[in-house]
């Protein structure tokens, strides 16, 4: 192997600009001339706005506008959209409201955009933004999914009852038969609970308007800059596309919630030509964001299992609300859908699967995809469901699920999804060895010598990420096809630089893409660079989310390689008065079968372009689209182990395991830190993080680091007792046989923390996040039940 | 204005504050030290730490005018002679990072964890003391090696 090549744990190249202070984020970037925006927001759920004064707010120092939604709709710029299109059971088209930059008749949640103040300063726009005089109407809130179709809220008056869609995905017949003859059934109500995102790089942006060229450019903490340009074309209609030039620089995590467009970024720019040409920046403060970057999750759910007397699976039945906040964002419709009904199978083989989804508006800030984005909330459902089950026909639930493992490829499952590979046995067998799951039995009686209830719990989590064939995705409703592009221009010194559309925020591209350049090449992986996140350098391109950027993006490169290898052969043959035929391309080297001759990599780049041999266009520059054929199916066993105190609640998460199969890797370190922040989310989304809203007012009241429990460094397993393995099904339908692996820590975490604590307290269900107060409650129930 | 003068990793510097201005805000807005970052308003984050007179401070609760005379470190003087801070080569070589977000502010951090507990400072202390450090990609895992490595290495 390559010591910088594929399969090598290669020391981040991005790294020494973060730790020396010289990253370049959004907010550390001020173009000359800049002002900056401070918007007006709802301070109400839901209100119908009576008027806004700006007069005083314009007058004040420094201010260059007040802006409003009629501003807006008198220059024609379209509302925000939602890219995926869903159908209800019944054949309609799912019930969009409109969704404009700045609001225009009603709020419809507290923080919603309603004006925008531009000043010199960000102290003058923050003074004339609170002088800015909103009469408002209060109009009957809700913040409750379950409640939505039933409360007197009307969120938008498309959609009745707020039900944006009703929604279904398999056999609901077989499915019912199943069930009736079923010699268990295990049912479970399921809340998963609403998170929010918290990338520490706040969202921020910078639009500027060139009155000379009348061009646009967008500085913005975006996951994909050309789709943002893209839809602020075609939809906002700000300017053609080759007016807009759109940049993500460095940018601090995403975790979906900076794949979105969102109105801020468009407002900067259509308020730069408003304020003739000056630079707008604007930079959310935590609360802001709290309030305004799209949350995740929001599921309620009914769901049961059915079991023959055999203890195999035949049937599986679930009624989901998904709360889609407000508005549509981005891509809300498909989470609660297509990624989520679609992995309801789990790693089992389930013959009848039956999912409705209602999607239900609720005055609350938009929802849409995050870290995962609809697979956690399946493997929450599976996953539980299947623990319970074991429990009650007191199998052991190791054994349970492997009774019911898939175990031939490939595997059509109920729920659209062709499952390529796997090997479900063998993550599990590794995971249960590495976890010491046998010797539980002893852990437990030791920790309940120190007051301590200990508990296992198991996750067996299957995704489907590589997000996504166009055509697959196109025929259930995207508005967009899911392929990646990347172009190799090699320098006449040899070097390299690999420009693509996927966006490293935190992923380490800069690393993994040359580690591909450099094995392939022969070259060292300092003689490549990674460009990304400019749509004037790159052409096109779909970003970084949904663990896309190796299983697609890089297959991008692989093919560009592929074609800037042949070119380069074509001018070795040149040089060396061979047939192209004849070339061999090995280790950084030309030689020409059966003869001494020999060229090296840079020695024939710089022939490329010195062109001194007729007979080949000079230079070598490729490029290439990858359209995957399949998505990719990561899978794995997480076992959790936790000390819940007797007296307080308070669960510790004692030992953590994961062994995943993600196929071929290319960096082991990288992916290892993907695994441990992915269960840092989940261990956070199981024992911490609630968002929460007033029923009453609808305020949110978690809009702070006060109020909102992060993930801390204490809130993790210690260095030894964190353990990750890894098995390897290489991918079939991709080259290099890799899966994704960005999303699988949070996804198979969740449930595998509750499976632990219900274990260790006895109890059937329990709330996210199981808090020492949730969890002290459960154990106050269980002694009474006891008495 | 009042003007403010201190020196800031190692050079003589001033400038005009207004009595609200934070430090952090000096630091960015007014010196172009943009490695010190604002991760939220509540003073939890930790993104802004920086040393002021060798101890670490969240400069997001600092008033700049209160800095006068001071001497502050900020990440982009913590490399001496162009070489890295054991620091600052512990966060690398254990990937420590991700999005380098909370990376500038989680190293200041751990120099003075190391400073005020010793080199051979345990796991158990490292993880409460980086209570005031929030990071979304990491997972704490490798920082929490990170800072172990780096403190051998001080």
């Amino acid at each position: 192997m390559n010591a910088t090549g594929v399969g090598a744990s290669v020391k981040r190249k991005e790294d020494n600009r973060f730790i020396t202070g010289k990253g370049r984020y959004t907010d550390d970037i001020n173009l000359k001339g800049q002002a900056y925006a401070v918007f007006v927001r709802s301070p109400h759920a839901h209100a119908e706005i009576k008027s806004i004064n700006t007069k005083k707010a314009a007058g004040m120092p420094g201010v260059l506008g007040v802006f409003t939604g009629s501003d807006v709709a008198e220059d024609k710029i379209g509302g925000l959209i939602c890219g995926w299109m869903i159908h209800s059971k019944d054949g309609s088209a799912m019930k969009a409201g409109p969704h404009p930059i700045l609001a225009v008749g009603k709020v419809r949640y507290v923080g919603d955009h309603v004006a925008v103040v531009v000043a010199d300063s960000k102290a003058q726009a923050a003074a004339a933004a609170a002088a800015v005089n909103v009469s408002y109407n209060a109009l009957p809130h809700n913040v409750d999914a379950a409640k939505a179709m039933s409360t007197k809220a009307q969120v938008h008056k498309e959609a009745a009852n707020n039900n944006v869609y009703n929604w279904g995905l398999g056999d609901e017949a077989a499915t019912a038969a199943a069930f009736k003859s079923a010699a268990h059934v295990t049912k479970l109500d399921i809340v998963n609970n609403r998170l929010i995102p918290n990338a520490m790089e706040p969202r921020a942006a910078i639009g500027s308007y060139d009155t000379g060229d009348d061009h646009y450019t967008l500085y913005t903490t975006s996951q994909n800059p050309h789709v943002a340009r893209l839809v602020i074309s075609a939809f906002h209609g700000l300017c053609p596309e080759h007016k807009l030039r759109v940049i993500a620089p460095d940018v601090g995590g995403g975790f979906g919630s900076k794949i979105f467009i969102y109105a801020e970024e468009v407002v900067c720019l259509w308020a730069s030509k408003r304020v003739g040409g000056r630079p707008v920046k604007w930079t959310a403060d935590r609360t802001e964001s709290f309030l305004s970057d799209a949350h995740g999750r929001d599921h309620v759910t009914k769901a049961e299992l059915a079991t023959d007397s055999s203890g195999k699976i035949t049937g599986l039945r679930v009624h989901t609300i998904a709360s889609m906040g407000a508005y549509l964002s981005t891509f809300a419709s498909c989470v609660p859908t297509y990624l989520y009904a679609t992995l309801l199978s789990g790693q089992y083989n389930i013959p009848n699967i039956y999912a409705e989804v209602d999607a239900v508006y609720t005055n609350t800030s938009p929802v849409d995809a995050y870290r995962g984005a609809g697979r956690p909330e399946a493997t929450y459902v599976v996953e539980r469901l299947m623990e319970t089950a074991a429990r009650e026909l007191k199998m052991d639930p190791a054994e349970f699920r492997r009774r019911n493992f898939i175990t031939s490829f490939p595997h059509q499952t109920p729920v659209i999804m062709m499952y390529d590979a796997g090997d479900y046995g063998a993550a599990l067998d590794k995971a249960l060895e590495l976890s010491d799951y046998r010797n539980v039995k002893a852990r437990k009686a030791e920790a309940a010598k120190r007051g301590k209830l200990r508990g296992v719990g198991l996750s067996a989590y299957i995704e489907a990420c590589g997000i996504a064939p166009s055509a697959a995705v196109g025929s259930l409703g995207a508005g967009v096809g899911l392929w990646e592009s990347a172009e190799v221009r090699v320098n006449p010194v040899g070097t390299v630089e690999i420009l693509t559309g996927s966006h490293s925020h935190g992923q380490g591209h800069e690393t993994t893409f040359a580690q591909l350049v450099s094995d392939r090449l022969g070259i060292d992986i300092n003689n490549v660079s990674v460009v990304h996140g400019d749509t004037d350098k790159v052409q096109f391109g779909m970003g970084t989310y949904g663990s896309r950027s190796g299983a697609v993006g890089m297959h991008a490169i692989s093919k560009a390689l592929d074609k800037a290898i042949t070119k380069a052969k074509t001018v070795a043959a040149h040089c060396m008065e061979a047939s192209a035929d004849d070339i061999e391309f090995k280790d950084g080297a030309f030689t020409v079968t059966g003869t001494d001759k020999k060229m090296d990599w840079s020695a024939v780049a710089l022939q490329a372009y010195v062109a001194h041999k007729p007979g080949f266009e000079p230079g070598i520059k490729e490029s290439a689209f990858h359209d995957p054929a399949n998505f990719v199916f990561p899978a794995g066993v997480h076992v959790c182990e936790v000390d819940v105190d007797m007296d307080t609640g308070f669960t510790e998460v004692v030992r953590y395991t994961c062994v995943d199969d993600f196929g071929n890797l290319i960096n082991p370190m990288i992916v290892e830190g993907q695994v441990q922040g992915g269960v840092a989310q989940g261990i956070g989304q199981a024992l911490l993080e609630a968002c929460v809203y007033d029923e009453d007012s609808g305020q949110l009241l978690t809009a702070s680091y006060m109020d909102y429990n992060m993930p801390r460094a204490r809130n993790m397993p210690s260095i030894g007792e964190f353990k990750l393995g890894f098995t390897c099904t290489p991918c079939p339908t991709n080259p290099m046989g890799m899966k994704g692996c960005g999303e699988a820590g949070a996804i198979g975490s969740p449930p595998a923390v509750i499976n632990a604590i219900t274990d260790a307290i006895g109890v059937r269900e329990l709330p996210m996040p199981a808090t020492p107060l949730t969890v002290w409650q459960a154990m106050q129930g269980m002694r009474k039940a006891a008495e | 204005m009042p003007t403010l003068s201190l020196k800031v990793n190692g050079k003589a510097v001033s400038g005009e504050v207004e009595g609200r201005t934070l430090l952090v805000e000096f630091l960015r807005d007014q010196l172009g030290l943009t490695g010190t970052h604002v991760g939220c308003d509540t003073s939890q984050c930790g993104t802004c730490v920086v040393h002021v007179d060798g101890k670490a401070v969240k400069s997001c609760t600092v008033l700049a005018a209160s800095c006068a005379g001071a001497s502050v470190t900020t990440i982009e003087g913590l490399a001496a002679n162009g070489k890295l801070h054991p620091m600052q080569q512990a966060f690398h070589e254990e990937h420590g990072l991700q999005c380098g977000f909370c990376t500038p502010g989680m190293i200041m951090a751990a120099v003075d964890i190391v400073k005020r507990n010793g080199k051979k400072v345990d796991e158990e202390t490292i993880r409460r003391e980086l209570s005031g450090n929030l990071c979304r990609c990491t997972g704490y895992h490798n920082i929490v090696k990170a800072v172990q490595s780096g403190a051998a290495n001080m």
